[in-house]
């Protein structure tokens, strides 16, 4: 199987009733192994409520999502979290690190929650903290980094536990261009080391840095093209 | 659960409680009140029935038998009586035992004048060791209406008065000790509840994160057990170091009460006090905090 994400005609519909939004309608999306896909469009396109759906942060109100095969409509609660802890690294526009603990201890987190030992932990924190270039900065706290290191910290955090798959959500919409070109070189080396990639960006020239880019307008898919001018890293 | 979570947990656990020091020291002390007056009443109680059943265990009935009764009269009535239920033990006291041991007891050397002439030869008896105190009057009632008993002397033993105090100071400190856990929950429901709002912020993270409900919430149980367990071991320690300077005080202040003030020794009490003190204190800081991050952590 080299199926990653098989998603069916599947709906989100927030306030059910009078004031009704239908984020997403009727989406279906096939993505596989390895790839490294851009999902793009305006603000309030419903891209994060996608990304929701693929982390297995929500669930949809109609369709179904098989991840890696299996049907996640029916996983309890805490089947979702182990899901999210093994298979998964978020990074998130906010950064979304905890303000009192250091770089390296958010790092560790999802190592801690996986049962993983001390000495396994350190070794693995340390080792993506270097793949994202702080490895001197280990002992700051987020208020003590700049925006770009913060996000540097998220992504050896998503990273840090060996996930296949990387869903970014606007990694660089906090960022100058400066640290987003950094962010995205990170990526595409994540990419070519043989994980799946989601980036998801409100951003053509991030977007243009993808193998795939998908496009989504008031909750529909409406272009889904390979992108002739991808450069590995 | 890999003991790496569980170390993990226990570690925030402990930083909760140290975080939120000023209601961490809010909720021990009332804890510690609530366990302290427990431990208190406890003792007081425990030592009360302690006295209470040594004075009991010396306190007899003793009946009289009409005069010119023959002996298979007395066996008779003897077997009557030790057929009640109130009965624990039945002593038999021939005339002959009773002038000897008046004889002994009061008149000493004297006794010699007297040598064949029983003045008490018709004060056989039985003595009735009872059950239990409560039921002398019961008793005392039946055997007034046994034939051949004369007389039947009951012990002025106010046990009945010992006991209604005591049950009396058992409903009062049951009380104020509901009222006391009752604001230890309070107390605790409202730590946990602070700590929980405080980090909604760094519970979600940890959930995107792949935090398991275990994971987010047994840090805030552990909160609550380990402040229950700090708030009741200090009382009881206090309790435990003071118990004999206290006993000590008692017994010089009333040494006249001294043949009924009979205490229990520390470590009698904390054969009980110390686990049902540990288990409640804990067993609050648990159902508190349980309570608590059952209604406010729906994650
Ligand atoms: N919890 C919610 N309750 C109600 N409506 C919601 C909720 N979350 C999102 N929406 C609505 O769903 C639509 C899609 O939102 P979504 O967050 O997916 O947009 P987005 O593409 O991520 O936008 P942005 O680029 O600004 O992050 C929007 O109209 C939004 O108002
Ligand atoms: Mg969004």
């Amino acid at each position: 199987m080299n199926t990653l994400v098989q998603i069916e005609n599947i709906c989100k519909v927030y306030n059910p009733g009078e004031n009704e939004v239908r984020a997403l309608d009727h989406v279906s999306l096939q993505i596989d192994k390895g790839e490294f896909v851009a999902i793009i469009g305006q603000s309030g396109s419903g891209k994060s409520t996608l990304m929701n759906m693929l982390g297995c942060l929500d669930v949809p109100s109609s369709g179904s999502y098989l991840l890696n095969g299996e049907d996640v409509s029916f996983l309890t609660d805490d089947e979702l979290s182990d899901i999210r802890n093994k298979e998964i690294g978020f990074i998130f526009q906010g950064f979304n690190l905890i303000a009192n603990l250091t770089a390296f201890e958010n790092v560790e987190l999802p190592l801690i929650y996986r049962g993983v030992g001390k000495r396994e932990r350190k070794e693995l924190a340390l080792e993506s903290l270097d793949m994202v270039g702080l490895s001197n900065r280990i002992g700051h706290k987020p208020s003590q980094m700049s925006g770009g290191q913060q996000q540097r910290v998220a992504i050896a955090r998503a990273i840090a536990a060996k996930p296949p798959v990387i869903l970014a959500d606007q990694p660089t919409g906090n960022l100058d261009s400066g640290s987003s070109k950094e962010i995205i070189k990170i990526l595409k080396r994540l990419h070519k080391t043989g994980r799946s990639v989601i980036l998801i960006t409100h951003d053509n020239e991030i977007a243009a840095q993808a193998k795939r880019v998908i496009r989504i307008v008031d909750g529909k898919i409406i272009e889904d093209y390979i992108n002739d001018k991808f450069m590995e890293e | 659960m890999r003991i790496s979570t569980l170390l993990y947990t226990l570690k925030q656990g402990l930083k909760n409680v140290i975080r939120n020091k000023v209601f961490s020291l809010a909720s021990m002390a009332t804890i510690a009140a609530c366990i302290f007056l427990f431990g208190l009443f406890y003792c007081v109680v425990a030592n009360f029935r302690y006295m209470v059943k040594e004075a009991e265990a010396g306190v007899s009935v003793t009946v009289f038998f009409d005069e010119g009764i023959s002996d298979e009269q007395i066996e008779e009535i003897g077997n009557l009586i030790k057929k009640r239920v109130e009965v624990d033990k039945v002593n038999y006291i021939s005339a002959d035992e009773a002038w000897n041991e008046f004889k002994e007891e009061y008149l000493g050397e004297y006794a010699d004048g007297f040598e064949n002439d029983n003045p008490l030869k018709d004060s056989a008896s039985y003595e009735i060791y009872l059950k239990d105190v409560s039921m002398q009057s019961a008793l005392v009632t039946y055997l007034e209406s046994v034939d051949g008993i004369r007389q039947v002397n009951k012990s002025e033993f106010t046990a009945d008065a010992l006991s209604s105090l005591n049950s009396l100071v058992g409903y009062i400190s049951g009380g104020v000790i509901l009222i006391l856990l009752a604001v230890a929950l309070f107390l605790i429901s409202n730590t946990v509840a602070l700590g929980i709002s405080v980090r909604k912020e760094e519970i979600g993270i940890m959930k995107l994160i792949g935090a398991t409900d275990f994971i987010v919430r047994s840090p805030f149980i552990i909160e609550g057990m380990v402040i229950g367990l700090i708030g009741s071991a200090i009382p009881l320690l206090g309790i435990y170091l003071g118990y004999d300077k206290l006993i000590n005080y008692i017994v010089e202040k009333f040494n006249i009460l001294s043949t009924i003030l009979k205490f229990l020794s520390v470590d009698i009490v904390f054969e009980t006090l110390l686990p049902v003190g540990l288990i409640m204190g804990i067993g609050i800081g648990f159902v508190g905090s349980f309570w608590t991050v059952r209604r406010h952590l729906k994650v």
